[in-house]
């Protein structure tokens, strides 16, 4: 957490050479009762991987954590890790550590036994847990607070020494559930920095919860969208983002417009609009759904460029955020779009717009089923 | 938010209570440690010290004071034995018979403590059912008479009476202690052992602290038990105080020995509540 941000060439290196993987789960489902929490989860976590595990709540996303960490046991499915086994370990076997939602530090333990308990179950020798706490705690900047009670420190602090406490003994990944989410806005963003500087220092792999998409992009190298206990999409934010397979992905993260129409021999057709570029030739005949998101539509000026598709409308609604603006267009036969602007055009409500989006833009994305 | 007059209404009432019943009486017995009685049996309020001279002097009286401590400190030993796995089973391993397990350890509490004393009378007395049983089975031939009227008796029974008051402190403390620190501990690799020694008992201490506090009090001021099953050799102070307000008609020395009692139980309530400040950590 010193700051040091990684080169960016590194970075893209990160990404784009394959690592070997660290943890496989394996087809894991879980039920509590009649309750089915989890169905059929695979996924693959990298060494040195930033993995956030994104949902909404009830979507499992605990449930999948405290699996690793051995909290709960898996219906059925298998965890691995190298050629272990480890969904048969105990928690205290796994070279896994965990960042709890509300740090679970220990009340009766100042900051720096808080950080030494890992390494004093496991009978290290004083020297070594001396150093290494002291490293740790340099590691996260709380040194200065290595004899106060947890109960003494801020929520951010607490934070602080819960990484420690957990990194101080070198797992081979480390889970967090949900750790900014008690901190206020403003903490929470620079945590979200310092945490990812801290990830790329040691070189652990992370597996991160969170309900928070924005968060969930800010951070992560992939992102594991679950809903309803069943995996949406896994993808890095970029391509979730701009590639979302299904409506609720599209829907969930970021803003977007989803059309619903219909394609018949190669034209798309939804309303008055239609196009007929770029269509992956896999898209079947019939229903379809598409996703536009707002900054890819534009107020438009004058013809209408090749590829690209025009609608008129009226402004029904504006809404300031800052940088930029998102107005709500009412266009014919009830579709109603919405559009990101630059702040401080002179729009107003009830004006009648033109707009362009690309054909490009309107990503053809699956209806996600229903699910109980 | 609330009218004078309520508020008055409300607080007046137990102030009288408290007063009436609790600071005159122990106004009176702290006047009363300072005064004599003459050979006719007369009180004199005529103030000294010699009450507390014979305290002093008397051998009976202290090896007295001591012996109730010494099985004080058995019962209260006995029953944190006894209420401690009681309630750490039922916080961390009961499950859903959780409330019936607790209302179990309860229900001792509602019958009378004359009753539960008498059960044991039965049970040690020579014709009583562990000396039926002892001689049922033949380890013995003739009913043994050590079990009953001994200090054996008072701490066992003392033990029985008290071990619920042991049990709901520490049980509490347990209670609430957050799992998610057992789950941290396990998974900073810490054993089920481990974690017990190293999370568990010592965010249970206070608890132990209030249990031990009420049984060793309790019990050092009881003096049924040692009336009902003690015989002459499980004799506890408390009874000394009674006989000298009744029988003996000496109530400036009585009074004396319960101001020393009523004396070491505050300190020791003092002392305790400090203690489980200082080990709290919400």
């Amino acid at each position: 957490m010193t700051g040091t941000v990684t080169s960016s060439s590194n970075v893209a290196a990160n990404q784009s050479t394959a690592k070997p993987t660290l943890l496989s789960i394996r087809n894991v489902a879980k039920t509590f009762g009649r309750n089915v929490v989890l169905r059929n989860i695979s996924l693959e976590i990298a060494e040195g991987e930033f993995l956030t595990i994104l949902g909404e709540s009830g979507s499992g996303k605990t449930t999948l954590l405290r699996i690793i960490a051995g909290f709960e046991s898996a219906t059925s499915g298998e965890l691995w890790m190298g050629p272990e086994r480890l969904d048969q370990q105990p928690p205290y076997r796994r070279r896994v550590n965990t960042v709890f939602q509300h740090y679970a530090l220990f009340p009766h333990l100042t900051v720096e036994q808080n950080v030494a308990y890992g390494l004093r179950v496991a009978k290290r020798p004083e020297a070594e847990v001396a150093q290494r706490v002291a490293d740790a705690l340099d590691k996260v900047k709380m040194t200065a607070f290595a004899k106060s009670k947890p109960s003494k420190i801020s929520g951010g602090q607490q934070q602080r020494v819960a990484l420690a406490r957990a990194l101080v003994n070198r797992p081979r990944l480390l889970l967090l559930d949900e750790p900014l989410s008690a901190l206020d806005a403003n903490l929470r963003r620079q945590m979200q920095v310092e945490l990812k500087s801290l990830q790329r220092e040691v070189g652990i792999a992370f597996v991160f919860v969170t309900h928070d998409q924005e968060e969930a992009m800010v951070m992560s190298d992939r992102i594991a969208l679950l809903r309803s206990g069943e995996l949406e999409q896994v993808a890095t934010p970029r391509e979730i983002y701009s590639q979302p397979d299904t409506a609720y992905v599209a829907q969930f993260i970021g803003h977007t417009n989803l059309l619903k129409g219909s394609i018949r021999s190669g034209v798309a057709q939804c309303g008055s609009l239609s196009w007929s570029s770029s269509l992956p030739d896999s898209l079947p005949e019939g229903p379809a759904l598409f996703s536009l998101r707002p900054e890819h539509i534009r107020l438009a000026v004058g013809g209408v460029a090749p590829g690209f598709v025009r609608v008129r409308g009226r402004i029904i609604h504006q809404a300031f955020h800052g940088a930029t603006e998102l107005i709500r267009v009412a266009c014919a036969d009830g579709l109603v779009l919405v559009v990101r602007t630059a702040s401080g055009s002179a729009l107003k409500n009830d004006s009648e717009v033109e707009l362009d989006f690309s054909a490009d833009d309107a990503v053809p994305v699956r209806e996600s089923p229903e699910r109980i | 938010m609330f009218s004078r007059a309520y508020k008055t209404i409300v607080t007046v009432p137990p102030l009288l209570w408290v007063a009436v019943f609790l600071l005159i009486p122990y106004l009176l017995m702290f006047c009363y440690s300072f005064w004599s009685v003459t050979l006719a049996q007369i009180i004199v309020h005529s103030w000294n010290f010699e009450n507390y001279r014979e305290l002093l002097q008397k051998p009976v009286y202290w090896q007295t004071l001591l012996r109730s401590m010494w099985i004080a400190a058995r019962v209260t030993l006995f029953s944190l034995m006894l209420g401690y796995p009681l309630a750490y089973f039922l916080s961390f391993y009961a499950g859903k018979r959780k409330d019936l397990l607790y209302q179990l350890v309860i229900i001792p509490l509602w019958v009378s403590y004359l009753v539960r004393a008498y059960a044991w009378k039965t049970i040690l007395g020579s014709e009583g059912v562990l000396n039926t049983l002892l001689q049922y089975v033949h380890l013995t031939s003739h009913p043994l008479d050590f079990f009953l009227y001994s200090p054996f008796a008072v701490v066992l029974t003392l033990t029985h009476i008290y071990t619920p008051f042991t049990f709901l402190p520490i049980y509490a403390a347990l209670e609430h202690i957050p799992r998610n620190l057992v789950e941290a501990s396990q998974d900073l690799g810490a054993t089920s052992p481990q974690t017990f020694w190293k999370v568990i008992f010592p965010l249970s201490l206070p608890g132990v602290l209030a249990g031990a506090t009420f049984a060793f009090v309790l019990s050092l001021g009881d003096f049924l038990a040692p009336l009902l099953l003690g015989g002459p050799s499980g004799i506890m102070i408390s009874n000394i105080v009674v006989s000298l307000f009744g029988a003996a008609y000496n109530w400036p020395l009585g009074a004396a020995i319960s101001l020393c009692m009523l004396v070491l139980v505050v300190s020791l309530l003092f002392l305790s509540e400090r203690l489980e400040k200082k080990w709290s950590f919400s």
